[in-house]
């Protein structure tokens, strides 16, 4: 029995390539397979849904959890809210934060490097430290069970790290269409608007996309400063989710898993869709999830 | 239809399909006239066609955080069916009772309120009815929300509304410890509705004036009650519920010895542990009963003695023995659930449930029995004073209309209507004494000379959430393995800190 | 594109001195802070007074809906917490989470990057799974775990009880004993794959002619993992880590939604927030958000002067 080594290694490099893929796969299953299992909660009926032993693949899908879940008008509603939410905190972060991120990022002047260090510290502040403050505050100026609360409160964490990623992006633009424009007579604000802003689209678009899901995340102001289920965000919605028919007290796993399913499928098509400008943003401004 | 009853309770289930011989006996046993009787039977054969069962589902191991959700009209179920029948008068969901003051609240017609009513259950099913019934007779909207379940997020929920002075909220249920903390946001109703008042218990009546200001209308009366299973008791030779804690421990061990065999998710005695508001009436319970007190008495915290830490030791030593592990996570529909899907020998709850437990799709239905909690040797036996008043926020942009909507729902016609199909324990005793709520409540006899103990509310006022949150996080630390001599020390010191 | 926040090196962009005189130079200041002005209006706004307000308050006895005004009571509030053994209890709970889910999460995030790093088919597909977990937002993926860690109808225990590792249901959320490794687990599913992001932008940037060389040398890939890939990777590492610590001991949503009150169960954000909303003690819920905010400053302080990072801005 003689084995050529040039076989031998063959065979050992078949092997750990085998193992590279068990691994692979074991990390895939690990990362996709509680996705998997709302999936399937969300399909099955209620029979299914409580029967032991568990049943791994369902035999008769149906969608009467969903459409339960969507006929609410209060689950319809949070999701209105969180996408009106959402969507002004990103719209303003980006408008106010492309404004700051380019002083900071293509002046330079006394004083730049303190507000550096402010926003940067604000990234990695923690939003529970201020919350005796804002509930005083929204209390004070009516702001209590309103949206507004939740815009005004969520650009403590989607402004400082809107600014900050974008201060990044428009340091490395090049000078030069910058300084043509100076000469041919823009104003600064223009060179900003008509120049510099369609550069920097990209990054608008990282940033904007990481800002909303920031806020279309967020629980803890939510849950402080709202309280009436018309108010609700979709976070608070899964929250409190309760039973939407029968006469049962349990909690209707099926269908909220069918909820978790209808909120998270766009976040995760969206993340899909742009998950190389989401890395990179990601790993430049290091934003938690 | 809903089928989710699992496997190992189909056993029960058989066992306890009720056949028309039963509810006859049962019937005759509660003393109703014939015309009764074939509105139960004919119920009970809609009920075997149809079942809407509620599984009887071991609860999650977590706290059960299901709140305000309204269902939208469509998909409200129309409810258990049960149809009550006496000589005079049918008592059915369908059919709540005419608005008598429908001529005085008219001329309030066109104004939209916003009631927190029930958040779960019959309760909530009663207040889309009789919302839906004052709506059309008076033309007044009532935008009926489920309160919070949780007693400690409904609290913190009025509180900030109140704090901003929110017209988002016109008439609300508020828990019997809330009128001393919420005054300031209340509207005086001794003005309005001080003839019908008279008519309540005095003292509920006393705890709802504050400063000689009447906040809330009485609604519906609750206390702490022992429930068992009378089949289990008789099977393993026990001839009355039990007199006092150890009794309880002793005859809960026994049968669950006994039981565990067929049902290893048999449990013998489950209560409310979880570190909630519920947690602090059961732990009331056990000290008052025991020699231990009453937390706070006469401004001076008393939790810490030798009694209270014996009884909490005790207690501590069911988890996992004659409760199950996951007690410590329990509020009242997960306790009601274990017990009412066979699985509890003993269940400490509200009269609420009696008429879920004895209800027709009921597994448990002919085995409940009900009696005073146990009590230690020497004490009396007593029951955690709870329920509910209807009050009327001062933020209201309608409070004349919200007046009339209550005084709608606290009257005595609606009060005998919710005692007779939903088992809520009237404020009035006339209503009390009415042939017909005694039939839904036999309990409310032999309840009669147990102690009714309240909770620090008065001492405490606007604080009072914080002094109970104090008290179940101490004792849900001792449910879970502390001892309570190391924990209770801690406790005090912290409610030193409120009390001044 | 891939560079770590707080390694960043570049210095800012070159003054346009050659078209601007000293005095443009002022008047280009000028400029920049107009720019500046609403960024520092909204950050005054929503985090500067709100800061302020929350340290003045947890010095004082404020609380909201009292008809009264606060009262200064000085270190009252800080004493009061120095004893309180249910702050103690929720600063352990949490750093105990924090160092098992910073731990896990880097070992397993450094694996997941060294897999993904190298060339294989369908390794874009990988890196998209990757992204599933962060996406979902926390409250949601509690409950989709609450579900699965479901005592009777959970898929954990019917899969354990399959392999054979437990024979009897476990209420994983419920034993005192179970509960942080369950919410642990939570938390490393949803984060690992943004360490391994992190870590494999870092990794990407590592010149391959260094491995080249390296195997030149002899030396094997263990030798070549621990005297080129980790120092390499330092700066990424440091930035990963941090950054999870700091999450990790703010955490509030996934305790909150499994937990609720429970008191041997709640985290120092959970703590504070039940005092201020619920309780409106905001005195002393302020009290506590402080001493957060210190004990995070601890932990900064000691990666600094272990890890000896560089903030550059």
């Amino acid at each position: 029995m003689k084995l050529g080594s040039a076989q031998r290694k063959d065979t050992r490099r078949r092997l750990s390539r085998v193992l590279f893929y068990v691994v692979l796969a074991v990390i895939a299953i690990y990362l996709v397979f509680p996705f998997y299992w709302a999936i399937r909660s969300a399909i099955v009926p209620d029979a299914v849904q409580f029967a032991t032993p568990v049943v791994y693949w369902p035999e008769n899908p149906s969608l009467e959890n969903f459409r339960q879940v969507l006929a609410t008008g209060q689950f319809r509603r949070a999701l209105l809210n969180s996408a009106i939410v959402a969507g002004t905190v990103t719209l303003l972060s980006l408008a106010v934060g492309a404004m700051g991120a380019y002083a900071l990022g293509r002046f330079r002047f006394r004083g730049s490097t303190p507000v550096r260090y402010i926003i940067l510290s604000m990234t990695m502040f923690p939003s529970i430290s201020v919350l005796g403050g804002l509930y005083t505050l929204i209390t004070q100026f009516g702001l209590y069970n309103k949206l507004g609360a939740l815009v005004y409160s969520y650009l403590i964490f989607t402004l400082p790290f809107t600014v900050w990623v974008l201060m990044t992006f428009f340091r490395q633009l090049p000078r030069d269409l910058e300084e043509a424009a100076y000469v041919d007579g823009a104003s600064p604000f223009q060179t900003f608007w008509r120049i510099m802003l369609p550069l920097s689209a990209p990054g608008l678009v990282t940033t904007g996309l990481l800002a909303f899901i920031a806020a279309w995340n967020e629980f803890l102001y939510a849950l402080s400063f709202t309280q009436t289920p018309d108010k609700r965000t979709i976070t608070l919605a899964i929250f409190y989710f309760s039973p939407q028919t029968g006469g049962g007290f349990e909690i209707p796993w099926g269908q909220m898993m069918a909820a978790t399913v209808i909120v998270t499928l766009p976040l995760i098509v969206l993340t899909l869709i742009f998950q190389r400008r989401i890395i990179a943003g990601l790993t430049a401004g290091a934003v938690k999830g | 239809m809903r089928d989710m009853r699992p496997d190992r309770l189909a056993p029960d289930l058989l066992a306890v399909r009720f056949s028309r011989r039963q509810v006859l006996r049962r019937a005759a046993a509660l003393g109703l006239s014939v015309p009764a009787l074939s509105a139960l039977l004919a119920a009970c054969a809609g009920e075997e066609a149809t079942p809407t069962q509620a599984p009887a589902v071991q609860p999650t191991a977590t706290p059960t955080e299901a709140a305000a959700e309204t269902p939208t009209a469509a998909e409200t179920p129309a409810g258990t069916p049960t149809v009550i029948t006496t000589p005079e008068t049918t008592y059915s969901m369908d059919n709540p009772p005419e608005v008598f003051n429908a001529d005085q609240a008219s001329q309030y017609s066109g104004a939209t309120l916003t009631y927190y009513g029930d958040s779960v259950g019959i309760g909530a099913e009663m207040d889309q009815a009789l919302a839906g019934a004052f709506s059309e007779a008076t033309g007044i909207t009532i935008n009926v929300v489920p309160k919070p379940e949780s007693a400690t997020e409904n609290y913190a929920a009025y509180q900030r509304f109140f704090s901003a002075q929110s017209p988002d909220v016109d008439v609300m249920m508020i828990d019997v410890i809330w009128p001393g903390a919420f005054a300031p946001h209340l509207v005086d109703l001794s003005q309005a509705l001080g003839e019908e008042a008279k008519a309540h218990y005095e003292t509920i009546i006393e705890n709802n004036t504050v400063d000689g200001k009447l906040v809330g209308m009485p609604w519906f009366g609750d206390f702490g009650m022992l429930y068992y299973r009378t089949d289990l008791l008789e099977k393993y030779g026990f001839s009355n519920p039990p007199e006092t804690w150890d009794e309880l421990e002793e005859m809960a061990q026994t049968i669950l010895e006994g039981e565990r065999g067929a049902n290893p998710n048999f449990a013998g005695f489950v209560f409310q542990g979880n570190a909630y508001e519920g947690l602090t009436c059961n732990a009331l319970e056990w000290l008052a009963s025991s020699g231990g007190g009453r937390f706070i008495e006469n401004g001076q915290v008393t939790i810490n003695n030798p009694q209270a830490v014996e009884m909490l030791n005790k207690v501590r030593g069911w988890v996992g023995t004659i409760a199950p592990q996951g007690v410590t996570t329990y509020q009242e529909e997960d306790s009601r659930q274990v017990f009412q899907g066979g699985n509890a020998a003993f269940l400490r709850n509200w009269p609420y449930v009696y008429s879920l437990a004895t209800g027709e799709d009921s597994p448990v239905r002919d085995m409940v029995g009900v009696a005073p909690l146990p009590a230690q040797p020497g004490n009396p036996h007593v029951g955690t004073v709870g329920g509910w008043q209807l009050a009327v926020s001062m933020y209201s942009r309608a409070p004349e209309a919200a007046i009339e909507f209550v005084r709608y729902m606290t009257s005595p016609e609606v009060q005998t209507w919710r005692a007779v199909l939903g088992s809520f324990v009237p404020t009035i005793p006339d209503v009390a004494s009415r042939p017909e709520v005694l039939q839904a409540m036999p309990f409310l006899e032999p309840m009669e000379a147990v102690e009714r103990v309240t909770r620090p509310s008065r001492e405490t006022g606007e604080r009072y959430n914080e002094v109970s949150t104090i008290v179940f996080q101490g004792v849900n630390q001792i449910l879970t393995g502390q001892d309570a001599a190391q924990v209770l020390p801690g406790v005090a010191q912290r409610l030193q800190r409120i009390v001044g | 594109m891939s560079r770590p926040a707080i390694a960043e090196p570049r210095r800012a962009a070159l003054p346009l001195r050659r078209w601007r005189t000293m005095t443009l130079a002022e008047r280009q200041a000028w400029l920049a802070w107009l720019f500046l002005l609403p960024a520092l209006l909204v950050v005054i706004a929503v985090a500067m007074i709100p800061l302020a307000q929350t340290l003045y308050f947890s010095f004082t006895d404020k609380r909201l809906g009292a008809l009264e005004p606060e009262q200064w009571v000085g270190l009252e509030n800080y004493r009061f917490l120095l004893s309180d053994s249910l702050w103690w209890t929720a600063v352990k709970v949490t750093v105990q989470f924090t160092v098992i889910t910073v731990a896990l999460e880097f070992l397993l995030g450094l694996l997941i990057a060294l897999v993904v790093n190298s060339r294989f088919p369908g390794r874009g597909p990988m890196r998209a799974a990757m992204l599933v977990p962060w996406a979902i937002p926390t409250v949601l993926s509690a409950q989709m775990w609450k579900w699965m860690y479901n005592d009777i109808f959970g898929v954990i225990n019917d899969l354990l009880k399959r392999v054979g590792l437990i024979e009897q249901n476990i209420a994983w959320l419920a034993r005192p004993d179970t509960s942080l490794i369950a919410v642990a687990s939570i938390d490393i599913w949803k984060t690992t794959p943004f360490v391994a992001l992190l870590l494999l932008a870092g990794l990407q940037v590592i010149p391959d002619e260094l491995y080249e060389a390296a195997t030149v040398d002899g030396a094997n890939r263990i030798r070549q993992f621990f005297t080129i890939t980790l120092p390499l990777l330092r700066p990424a590492i440091v930035v990963a880590l941090i950054f999870r610590t700091l999450d990790a001991l703010r955490v509030f949503d996934v305790f909150y939604v499994l937990f609720g009150a429970r008191p041997d169960m709640q985290t120092m954000a959970v703590y504070a927030q039940n005092y201020i909303v619920a309780f409106s003690d905001v005195g002393y819920g302020s009290a506590i958000s402080v001493a957060i905010f210190l004990v995070i400053a601890i932990f900064v302080v000691a990666y600094v002067t272990t890890l000896k990072v560089e903030v550059q801005t």
